[in-house]
């Protein structure tokens, strides 16, 4: 089994909604609610949900720019250190537009002290290189490219520091069709050229089932199902899995004809409900879902793939 | 996989071949608009020709600069006019000329004839006042209902929106509910004075998928019911193909491919409609390498000559200097592409 | 398109500059006023023969003509090249408040909005309650504090308009300060000195830059108000504020005397206001046609 090169357990993390007159939080939003994950070096993991779901804030915590309230994030590297650096979704804010275009693909090392210049060109014009983008064009803004282009510079940005892992966070949604398949093929090569290890967040299927190798299904702070692509996606196990995938529009299948249902809406995360999360969106509801559901192994063959739904459980004989 | 059914009813196969008497709800014809910027202009339309018929989903699919939102605002006249410049062309709704039109009929028109929603359900609303409100304010603008039959008309419209308290959210904030209810209550706004035209641009990017769903089954539902027609406008290939019955394809301002939606997505002819299906993720296999279109979308303000594609297509040729026409492909009254060389394949086949 | 050289990006910048110009006639207005005044005052001793403080007894109060083209004043001076040179203590007030009042301020703005918490607060509560007594008032009582002088009144009006750039500074840094690039930056170590170096002194300067040509206009102005209740600059010097006052005893039959300083006001102020106008919708990201 390939080693770790990052570890999560059980992180939490919540942000204080209301305050009370002398300023002690009394209402918490609860974004995160006992993340385990472990993630193996060179792999690409997806993290695939909805809104609501806490992927934001997971990819905060994984660029530690976010403090778990309980739990904790572990490093396997020399140093121990986070080596990480994140991709953002929009092109458009995640670049100074008042800097030329070298300047932000060099601000990593300028932050940790090299100032020289030509040094700094230099490095800029490699790494333009390498992510397709003409080094003649270094000397411009943002704003004089398209959004394309835009997110190689910010990918390129991303290489500067010479990252283990990269946090991809909806790298492509803002693209168009044909941009995105560019730079889908682009994450492929660097992640090949370089041995990177990519955790890609989004809410698009196809570019998850595309990428990743291993797939986390987020569902109000918690991983609901967790493994191998093909099979969680395929399998749908969860039932959730199963309500994201129904959705997701395929190519040619016309809409079901059956009539529109008030499907209950996602439920906030200020007060957490006391037993499965996802009851009162189930349409498997059993006896045994009124406590908190835990994320486990499907099956002693198969120790990769877990979900938390206790239908699963290897005690109980029936599975679906 | 089964047609969707409703392709074959007489009066869509009627209009297409034109021999209905009424006149399509959308007739824009032969369209060339430009944007005059420093040292030029942005040409942002160049000959678009797009019908839709009355009660039809009709979708228009392209990527940035390819002009399907400009059409759209085109067609309700959102653009400022000292913005624009009309080369050629017109635009009728329902007969009526738009690109004429004074404002003050443009805003009759708009709202009760036709109306539109957009993609970003949050900036459409006004965050200061109550849903229920809004949407009163309109019904009583085109109609001449008293305050108490609009707010039941309102209720009554949130209802059929498949809200599950609908007094509840019409005394709501925008801010107060989720981006997918709010998509309905626009919904439920255009709808609010039985438009015989519905343009909706991009309605489902901004929301969750399991959401976008249901708001594309609502649209449908409702659209149905009241026999308003549907201009969708989006980029996602997977949501028209799924909604609409017909497809234009969009490339730097000019329709490079139309036809059913099952002709257009089973059977792709021009090279750009063929290139965009190819580089979608779902048409390849995990982990390989994506079918991308080389090169990129080219400047509006500096359109090569001949077929906007040249540059991209690996069809290339000589006649490719002469900007081709929209022809009909064999076999197909709808279905025609914008292609020297795909004509040329298919009559060689 | 190749790469292009400084010179004629230059000249690219400058023909587009000249092309936004002709579509906002308002800005063109308002800069030929501009370039009117400062050419007058520039120019002041070339453009006119009369020492401006030229006591002449003999020729006291004499309408316009063609040697005094806009008159004399009460002890003959030539009214004329008291206005030229009036529009160097105006106009020089004007870009003075402006540029120290704006720097002043925004560093301060900058500096409370990146440390943020208990310093924060303590700053933005007493701009507001500078902010909370009426500008003029709270001038007029600095500059009769300080003492009348040109300079006492510089230094008051400065004093007073810091606070409009603090707010408006700290308010740019708090939402640059949410930015994807500064979130970016923070992921790769950077520290709060790297942040506001690099991210928020830039991207806060266009609405300050907005402001500043908005704000000569209203310092113009307030140091006319001064010098019309005699704080400011004091005689023999000539200033339109002064000029104003002195001849409102001679309203009614020698109108000249302070009708001509007025309009000087109102060119000067309307056309650094126009300025202002036009820099802001020229700035504004929206507007950009590129």
């Amino acid at each position: 089994m390939p080693e770790a090169v990052l570890t999560l357990e059980d992180i939490h993390v919540r942000f204080p909604v209301k305050r009370n007159w002398r300023g002690q939080a009394h209402t918490w939003a609860h974004a995160l609610n006992g993340v385990d994950l472990s993630v193996r070096r060179g792999e690409t993991l997806g993290v695939v949900g909805e809104s609501g779901c806490g992927k934001t804030t997971l990819a905060q915590v994984l660029i530690g720019l976010q403090q778990p309230s309980q739990g904790q994030l572990r490093w396997h590297n020399d140093r121990g250190q986070p080596n990480v650096q994140i991709v953002f979704q929009d092109p458009q804010s995640s670049l100074d537009p008042r800097l030329p275009v070298w300047k932000i693909i060099t601000e990593p090392s300028c932050v940790k002290g090299e100032t020289q210049e030509s040094a700094m060109r230099a490095r800029a014009a490699r790494l333009a290189e390498q992510v397709g983008l003409s080094p003649d064009y270094l000397n411009r803004y943002p704003h004089e490219f398209s959004g394309g282009q835009r997110q190689r510079v910010a990918i390129a940005r991303a290489l500067a520091s010479d990252p283990d892992v990269i946090v991809l966070d909806e790298p492509t949604s803002a693209l168009d069709i044909s941009v995105q398949a560019q730079i889908i093929n682009l994450l492929f090569t660097l992640q090949r050229e370089h041995q990177l290890t990519y955790i890609l967040i989004s809410h698009n299927v196809s570019v998850i089932r595309h990428m990743s190798n291993r797939v986390a299904v987020m569902y109000l702070g918690q991983i609901v199902e967790l493994g191998d692509t093909a099979q969680v996606l395929a399998r749908q196990r969860h039932p959730y899995t199963r309500l994201l995938l129904d959705a997701v529009p395929v190519l040619g299948a016309p809409l079901p004809e059956n009539g529109v249902q008030a499907i209950p809406e996602l439920p906030g995360n200020r007060v957490l409900p006391t037993g499965c999360f996802f009851l009162d969106r189930c349409a498997f509801r059993k006896h045994g879902c009124a406590e908190r559901q835990l994320l486990k192994p499907i099956s002693t063959e198969t120790p990769m793939h877990s979900v938390r739904c206790h239908r699963y459980d290897h005690d109980e004989a029936d599975g679906k | 996989m089964t047609p969707n059914s409703q392709l074959n009813t007489p009066r869509h196969v009627e209009a297409a071949a034109g021999r209905d008497s009424t006149p399509p709800v959308l007739d824009i014809d032969n369209l060339h608009i430009e944007f005059p910027i420093y040292q030029g202009a942005v040409r942002a339309l160049n000959g678009v020709t797009i019908r839709v018929q009355p009660g039809e989903i009709v979708g228009i699919v392209g990527e940035s600069g390819s002009g399907k939102s400009v059409t759209a605002m085109m067609s309700m006249r959102l653009i400022p006019q000292h913005n624009y410049v009309v080369r050629k062309g017109s635009i009728h709704k329902s007969g009526k000329n738009i690109l004429d039109a004074t404002e003050k009929q443009m805003r009759r028109i708009r709202g009760s004839d036709m109306a539109m929603i957009f993609q970003e359900p949050m900036t459409a609303l006004n965050p200061t006042m109550r849903v229920g409100r809004q949407i009163t304010d309109v019904i009583r603008k085109h109609t001449a209902l008293t305050p108490k039959q609009a707010r039941e008309r309102a209720i009554s419209l949130l209802r059929d929106m498949h809200i599950a308290d609908p007094e509840q959210v019409f005394d709501a904030y925008p801010f107060e509910l989720s981006g997918g209810m709010r998509q309905r209550i626009m919904i439920a706004l255009a709808f609010s004075c039985d438009p015989s035209l519905l343009i909706a641009d991009e309605p489902t990017t901004a929301l969750d998928v399991t959401v976008q769903k249901q708001v594309l089954m609502l649209l449908r539902e409702r659209a149905k019911k009241t026999g308003t027609a549907i201009l969708l406008i989006t980029h996602d290939m997977a949501v028209v193909s799924q909604f609409c019955e017909r497809i234009y394809v969009m490339y730097a301002g000019s329709v490079v491919e139309q036809g059913a939606a099952t002709d257009v997505i089973n059977r792709p002819s021009h090279p750009y409609t063929r290139g965009l299906l190819g580089a979608l993720p779902e048409n390849a296999n995990p982990g390989a390498p994506l079918l991308a279109i080389a090169g990129q979308v080219p400047n509006l303000a500096d359109l090569p000559d001949g077929c906007a594609f040249r540059n991209r297509c690996n069809l290339q040729a000589q006649a490719c200097s002469q900007i081709p026409p929209l022809m009909p492909l064999a076999g197909s009254c709808e279905h025609a592409a914008a292609c020297w060389m795909t004509v040329r394949e298919e009559s060689d086949a | 398109m190749a790469a292009t050289t400084a010179t004629s990006q230059l000249s690219y910048s400058l023909a587009y500059f000249w092309y936004q110009l002709r579509r906002s006639p308002m800005m063109l207005l308002g800069l030929v006023l501009i370039a009117l005044m400062c050419l007058a005052a520039l120019l002041a001793s070339l453009l006119t023969g009369h020492d401006p403080n030229a006591i002449d007894l003999g020729s006291r109060l004499l309408p316009p003509s063609a040697m005094h083209f806009f008159g004399t004043d009460e002890v003959g001076r030539d009214l004329f090249s008291r206005v030229l040179y009036g529009a160097r203590q105006s106009i020089g007030v004007g870009i003075f408040v402006a540029f120290v009042a704006s720097a002043i301020g925004s560093v301060i703005g900058c500096f409370s909005g990146i440390i943020g918490r208990t310093v924060d607060t303590i700053i933005m509560r007493a701009m507001d309650i500078v902010l909370s007594v009426p500008s003029l008032v709270l001038t007029m009582a600095l500059a009769a504090a300080l003492g009348p002088s040109l300079f006492n009144a510089m230094i008051a009006i400065t004093i007073v308009r810091i606070p409009y750039y603090v707010r408006l500074a700290r308010g740019q840094t708090l939402s640059i300060r949410e930015m994807a690039y500064v979130q970016a930056a923070r992921t790769f170590g950077a520290g709060r000195r790297h942040i506001v170096r690099w991210h928020v002194l830039r991207n806060a300067l266009p609405p300050v830059i907005v402001q500043m040509t908005l704000d000569i206009g209203n310092a113009i102005l307030m140091a006319a108000a001064l010098g019309f209740i005699g704080l400011g600059a004091q005689q023999p010097t000539a200033e339109w504020g002064a000029m104003i006052a002195s001849g409102r005893n001679f309203l009614l039959d020698q109108w000249w005397y302070s009708t001509f300083p007025g309009v000087a006001i109102l060119i000067t102020a309307i056309g650094f206001n126009l300025v202002g106008d036009g820099v802001r919708d020229m700035l504004d990201p929206k507007q950009k046609v590129k």
